[in-house]
Formats: structure tokens, sequence, C-alpha cells
């Protein structure tokens, strides 16, 4: 039983730091994916939720809403599903969080730290990891949406391409938010702690917005922070690209140009965010 | 020419806490160091800073022949780490850990997994190889550890209490790995809290305490510091322990320790095997029924107690840990 092996050598220094990179980051990922499929009950219920949003809030508040003048039922349907979606996506947030926090509480952060792998690749794998089962949820909860009556058109013009279009915006979106998720469980003590402060904020950012009620009744004040809140830019841009009603006819900016606005909010939350996680990593201490 | 780890002044603050208060160590090439002091002696965030985890606020640390500080990733590349948790993934199986950590060293997948294979056939993983390592048992979790820190045969190895927690039998399977390990080349410096540890594996052992190296030696070299070898007995009758202690003064080279409730007396000597036997004659000559009688050489216990003033290992109960605490204190204070 020797320790020293032909296979073992030590390998050379990876020429190019973005292809070490991408490939370390891409090992990480594989290692979440791997995970997330032998603990199924995590998806299953981070599915639960989100499908209980779109039955409970069509049911019981569709037909007491008023989406641009009308209240019936079924707008409210086509009007809240941009809404639940881009929420649903935000939700990842706390599982990056939760999952990043168990690394760092396990020594697995220690063992990643202590090899010759790209610094920020741990961090991206996970977001990355989270990215995909973001997706499979999205797909879900479409296929649910469609059950319930959920259309798109009604309300505007709209094709395969923009649907998509949609559908990549809210994925953004999920994606930057998992890098807050990602700073918060690199500075959080216990996977404990990291799913509850990562979930607890997300609530008013998703309420004070145009995702669940028309952002012209509320007191101007409450009015201006929901129409400049990154995730209503999202939200206006899924509407817009589904042809669906309830599109603010605010003069903000974001909500004229909402997928511009998307596009940059998005951008931006990961630039900064990333910046801070990958150095909370580079420093961190269990 | 420094060895294959040096430090030189390591300094760690966290808050108002010396963590590492200018620690020097120097390890030859294939030897072993024993880091050896209680809990929150500073070995932990001494093996962090020489392993690129943790950054101390000064000081100088060269491993492999590589500046820690400047080269950290030159470092990570010619370093295994196993830690004091057993840092698997646990929802991967055995050989998933190891290929992944193969890929994170920059090997080819294909490089990768075959050394997994062949590292399972090592630590005798090869039928557990498949399974999630959250199956595992404590001793199968920490030979995959072990295994994990060696994918690339490093040249130099670190390992934070690598038996803590095991029991004998799984204790004696990873101290043999690790003799192979070392007979091999290997450079390790390893932290143990057990004094048997230290004892058995490390060529040489720095004894740490308030994050300072207090006494550094082999472990003969230390124990001589101690002082020297010292007669044990236990007599059989209570009324028998003043005539006993009689007769040992006469032998001994210092103050004889009288313990009433078990009987036991105590004198450091010199002269080895030939002097106790004369003890046992003389004890015999005068009618005194022994239960036990030995010459004793230092322990690194006793090596501990003396420089410290406390015992290394301690218990994780908090109560235990006093009682024995004082316990340890009165017999030195005698």
């Amino acid at each position: 039983m020797s320790a020293v092996s032909d296979t073992a050598r030590v390998p050379a220094a990876p020429g190019n730091a973005v292809t070490q990179s991408f490939r370390d980051s891409m090992v990480v990922a594989k290692r979440n994916l791997i995970r997330m499929s032998r603990i199924p009950e995590m998806i299953i219920y981070g599915l639960i939720q989100p499908i209980m949003f779109v039955v409970l809030f069509t049911y019981v508040f569709g037909g007491s809403m008023q989406i641009g003048g009308s209240t019936s039922a079924t707008d409210y349907k086509n009007f809240l599903m941009a809404g639940i979606f881009a929420q649903t996506v935000t939700f990842a947030t706390a599982s990056s969080g939760a999952g990043i926090a168990d690394d760092m509480h396990k020594g697995l952060i220690d063992r990643f730290r202590s090899l010759p792998m790209a610094r920020g690749a741990v961090l991206t794998g996970r977001t990355l990891a989270d990215l995909v089962q973001t997706a499979l949820t999205l797909v879900v909860l479409a296929v649910v949406a469609l059950i319930v009556g959920w259309r798109v058109g009604t309300n505007g013009d709209t094709n395969a391409g923009k649907v998509l279009a949609a559908f990549a915006l809210l994925l953004l979106l999920g994606y930057a938010f998992t890098w807050i998720g990602a700073l918060i469980g690199m500075s959080v003590r216990t996977p404990e702690a990291a799913t509850s402060s990562g979930l607890i904020w997300l609530f008013p950012v998703t309420f004070i917005s145009n995702a669940f009620v028309d952002t012209s009744h509320m007191t101007p004040w409450l009015r201006h922070i929901a129409e400049w809140n990154p995730f209503s830019a999202t939200v206006q841009a899924a509407r817009v690209l589904f042809g669906n009603p309830g599109q603010s006819l605010s003069g903000a900016w974001p909500m004229q140009h909402p997928v511009w606005a998307s596009l940059i909010y998005s951008v931006l939350i990961i630039a900064i965010f990333r910046t801070l996680a990958v150095r909370k990593y580079r420093s961190a201490t269990a | 020419m420094p060895g294959a780890i040096y430090a030189e002044g390591l300094v760690k603050t966290f808050g108002d806490v010396r963590a590492l208060d200018g620690v020097d160590l120097d390890v030859p090439e294939g030897t072993v160091l024993g880091l050896l002091g209680p809990n929150g002696a500073g070995k932990t965030t001494a093996v962090r800073c020489l392993t690129t985890l943790l950054r101390p606020d000064s000081g100088r640390a060269v491993v492999a022949g590589i500046d820690v500080l400047g080269q950290p990733d030159a470092v990570r590349r010619s370093i295994g780490l196993s830690g004091q948790f057993a840092a698997v993934d646990e929802y991967l199986t055995g050989r998933e850990n190891l290929q992944m950590v193969g890929q994170l060293y920059q090997m080819r997948a294909k490089q990768a997994k075959a050394r997994a294979v062949e590292l399972l056939e090592q630590f005798n993983l090869t039928d557990a190889a498949d399974r999630p390592t959250k199956t595992y048992s404590g001793g199968m979790r920490r030979r995959l550890d072990l295994a994990a820190a060696l994918v690339v045969s490093p040249p130099v190895m670190f390992m934070d209490e690598p038996t803590t927690g095991l029991d004998p039998r799984n204790r004696q399977q990873l101290w043999e790995v690790i003799q192979q390990l070392v007979s091999g080349g290997t450079t390790l410096l390893l932290t143990t809290q057990y004094l048997e540890e230290a004892d058995h594996l490390a060529h040489d052992i720095a004894v740490v305490d308030h994050g300072k190296v207090i006494a550094q030696g082999t472990s003969d070299e230390l124990k001589a510091r101690t002082g020297g070898e010292r007669v044990e007995v236990v007599v059989h009758e209570r009324g028998h322990m003043g005539t006993a202690a009689e007769v040992l003064r006469g032998f001994g080279k210092g103050d004889t320790t009288v313990e009433d409730h078990t009987r036991r007396l105590t004198v450091p000597v010199t002269g080895g095997a030939k002097l106790l036997a004369e003890v046992i004659r003389e004890l015999d000559s005068r009618g005194i029924e022994i239960d036990d009688i030995a010459l004793r050489r230092p322990t690194l216990d006793d090596v501990f107690l003396s420089l410290t003033g406390h015992v290394a290992e301690e218990k994780p109960e908090g109560n235990g840990e006093q009682g024995r605490r004082k316990n340890t204190r009165k017999e030195a204070v005698k």
C-alpha cells in the first residue's frame, strides 16, 4: 500500500485563468447537481410553495382585484403569473445561501480553499446549479399556470421568441439574486440562519412591487419605491413580452423601458454581489 | 536552508485574542512534526496559516520551498490538507468525492477517475465506493478525507487532529497509513491532543500553549527535560506505608510522594532496572507486601503538565474537564 503513484503527479499550473475558472465552476456545479438529485424532497418542497401561490392568488384574490380598471378574475390571473414567476426565481436566494453556509459549516469550503482551483468557482458552481434548479421549477410552474387558465397574448402582441425572452429575463434575475444568497451564505454562521435571513428580506422586495397589485393604487411614496424596485422591472418586462394585462403606465424610466431596466439591474446585481461574495470567500474563516 | 515547512514569527489575532503569538517552526524534509497542545492553544490557527486558509498578521512562512504569502496558489498545488472535520460531501459517493478533488487539483477527468480508483483500493473503500458517504462509518469517512488529501501525493501534508473521535482500532489503522506515507518521503505536520499519538508518529514535537511554542524536541528530549525515572510502589497494607517510604527514601534522588488513598508511593531515581531489583529485595526483606511496583519514565503527559501547569487532553464535557484539571494541579503541587 504505497501512497505514491504514476497517476498522482502534481499537474502543472493551468495556462489560462478564464478556462480554469470555467472548468472548475463546472466541476463544482456538477457536484451540486448530483447533490440536488440525491435530495429530491428539496426540489419538491421548492415547488409546493409557488404552486400554492398560483392557486391561492388565482382563486382567492382573483375577482377582488382591480387591474387596469378591470375586476375580471381572468384578467387578474393573466396579470398575476409574471409576478409569481418572478417571485419564485428570487426564492432560490435562500437555497443558495443555505447550501453555501452548509459547506462552510461542514469544512468543505476549507477543503476547496486549500486546493489550487479558481477562487470564484465554488460560488459560481453553486449559483449555476441553482440556476438549473430554478429553470426546472419555472417549467413546472408554467405548466400549472397554463392548467389554471393563464394565457399569453391576451392584452398585447407576443410570439414564441418574446415568451422565451421573458423566461430568460426571469432566469437572469434569479441568477442575480443567488449571488445575494451566496454573500449571505458566506456571512452567517449556520445554514439555518442563511435560510431565514435569505428569505425575510425577499418579502418586502417582492411585495412592494407590481407583482401582485396594480401600483397605481399605492400611496405615492410607496409607488415610487415599487416602480424603481429592480424586481418590478423584470415583472413589467415579462408582462410586456407575454402580452399580459396590467402593464404599468407609469412614467418612471424602468416602467417605460422594462426590458433594458431588467437587464441592467440584473447585471449590476451580479457585478456587485459576485465581487463581494468572492472577496468574502477568499478571506473566509469557518 | 529552511525545511519543508518553515515558519518565523507567525502572529494572528482575532479581536483581543492572540491566537498565534510569534510561532517559529522548522520541519526538515521527510520528517513528522507533532504540534501538541490543548484546545484553543493555536494549533489549528497555525495549520490554517500554513495552508493558505488564513493570512497571518505578521511573520513569514515557507512550505515546500514556496513563500506562503507570496505564492499561495503554488503552495496549494504542493500540499494536502486533512481536517478536523471529515470534509467530504456527504451526498456524493466516495468515488465522486475523490474525482471532484482530483479535477480541482487540475487533473484531466480521465486521470482523476483513475486516481480515485487507486485511492479507494489503497484505503480499503472499494466496496463502499459507490455509496453516498453519509452512509460511511466515522473511520471510513476519515480514511476518505485522508485519501482526498493524497490525491496528488503532495510532498507536504497537514493533518489537523486526524484521529480525534476515532475508536482505537480505526486510530491504529490510520496511524499505519500515516507511517507508510512518511516512509515514502512525505513531510508531515500533525496536530493532536493525544500525547500517545505524537509519541507514536512524530520525530519532533512542538508543544504549543497560548499561541506560542513553549518547548520543542524529540519525545525523549522533552521527557529528559521533565526529569528522569521514578519508582512507583503500591503497598498492600496501609500500615506499611511508613516503612515503605523509609525504604524508598534510601534509594531516592528526591522527595518521596505519598498518596494515602491509593497506597501509592513515588520517588525519583537513577539506576534503572538494577535499582528496581534492589528496591524489591529490600521491601521483601522488611516483610512489606506489595500490590504493584514499576519503574516509570515520564510520559508526555508529565512533560505537558510540567511545561504548562495543565494537562493536554481535555474532555469535551465542561464539568469533567474542570474536575480533571483541578485534580492534576493538586498532584502537580505535591
